[in-house]
């Protein structure tokens, strides 16, 4: 299948939002307060929203969702990440709603076919990195035990962040000035959090772009076997 | 020259009188979500919504509900589409509508932002729900400006919940966006 260029754009950012959206679904029935299952399934639900309509820009939303192969996934490895523990997903709603903000705040002030969504999204997208960045601060400047594992959690994401800012196909932003916003505020955060700025690569050896190409990390195939299986079960079924 | 006739002004009318699903003291009218009727030809109408949030499940619910109402009064075939753009707000929600919330028990949202691009900085994040407050956020139960944040989200995704201090009464926020 040879895809337009925008066309491969709105399936990279749609992948986004929907692999995102299932994993922070993961956490219904687990979370550890009533009021942050209700948060994190409705940030799930503002990012199923952005993926429906991108992959409808892209094709059949639900063929898109549920019949394709690991391998077509255009989505960044930061998302497809297991939940882990708490701070696990709040280093990884911090690195990524920091990110998609940028990217949106500046799709929308554009004219492009991303304009539209972006310019509905980003006014989402700001509870989402509020909610970040609070639970940033609240874990990383509170306990020892809290402090440590976010210091741990953005730590062992922080090689995911460089695919972030490879340039899209399709995508007129400025990439570089991204990267620069997005270190500055990420920094800031996690420094008013007393935490430290990773120093690591921001990329691994070979997962500079990889998602992009669609090549993910091993707990990605299984929380795509978990999300389909029901579609692929019952081919069409309907209630 | 777009020009709306008589049928679509009525059309337009009944459609906005279906209530929100999930807010039934709302009409979509109220709501603000309710963007256009176009008649197509003697019985087929086109009617343009738009969803509060971009992830909003009552969406389809409305769909249902309007072409419900436009079939009982004898239109054929009805069709809504989405539309995304211009972006809905919540200063869309009419005064009517806010009224009713606060009857509802949920306090409206705080109306009169400024609207245009948004602003990019690089400081902490600033949303609607905190930095400098244009004004407090009024128990819908007692009246009081003395209320504070529980939660940024809440039972569907355009409220958070708050608590009153005064009268100590948690409630629903229907959040800026």
């Amino acid at each position: 299948m040879t895809l337009t260029v925008n066309t491969a754009a709105a399936l990279a950012l749609g992948d986004d939002a929907l692999v995102l959206s299932h994993r922070l679904g993961e956490w219904a029935g687990h979370a550890p307060v009533l009021e942050e299952e209700v948060a994190l399934a409705n940030i799930a639900l503002d990012l199923l929203g952005q993926a429906r309509v991108l992959l409808s820009m892209a094709g059949d939303e639900d063929e898109l969702a549920y019949l394709r192969e690991e391998r077509a996934f255009r989505n960044l490895q930061l998302v497809e990440q297991p939940n882990g523990d708490f701070a696990h997903t709040i280093a990884r709603q911090l690195y990524f709603s920091t990110y998609q903000r940028l990217l949106y705040t500046q799709l929308a002030s554009g004219d492009g076919e991303f304009a539209p969504l972006a310019a509905k999204a980003v006014k989402e997208v700001a509870y989402h990195q509020d909610h970040a960045e609070h639970w940033t601060l609240r874990l990383g400047d509170g306990t020892d035990e809290s402090h440590e594992r976010m210091s741990r959690a953005c730590q062992a994401l922080w090689r995911f962040t460089g695919e972030m800012f490879q340039p899209l196909d399709g995508v007129g932003v400025d990439w570089d000035g991204m990267r620069a916003a997005w270190l500055e505020s990420v920094g800031d955060t996690l420094r008013r959090a007393t935490l430290t700025v990773p120093e690591g690569p921001q990329t691994g050896a070979w997962t500079a772009g990889a998602g992009r190409q669609g090549l993910h990390t091993e707990s990605f195939g299984r929380m795509l076997a978990e999300m389909q299986h029901l579609h692929r079960s019952h081919p069409g079924a309907s209630w | 020259m777009v020009t709306t006739t008589a049928l679509e002004e009525e059309l337009r009318r009944l459609a906005g009188s279906v209530p929100d699903p999930e807010l039934p003291v709302l009409t979509l009218d109220d709501l603000g979500v309710l963007r256009a009727v176009h008649v197509r030809d003697a019985d087929s109408v086109e009617v343009e919504l738009t969803p509060t949030y971009t992830g909003c499940p009552a969406v389809e619910a409305m769909s249902t509900d309007i072409e419900r109402v436009l079939h009982e009064h004898g239109i054929r075939e009805v069709s809504v589409r989405t539309v995304l753009s211009p972006a809905w707000s919540t200063d869309d929600i009419s005064d009517e509508g806010r009224r009713k919330l606060r009857e509802f028990g949920i306090a409206p949202p705080r109306g009169g932002r400024p609207s245009g691009p948004v602003a990019l900085d690089l400081g902490p994040t600033r949303t609607a729900a905190d930095g400098p407050e244009p004004e407090p956020v009024r128990c819908p139960s007692c009246g009081s400006a003395d209320t504070e944040l529980l939660s940024r989200f809440s039972s569907t995704a355009c409220k958070a919940l708050r608590r009153c201090l005064s009268c100590r009464e948690p409630f629903d926020h229907f959040k800026e966006l």
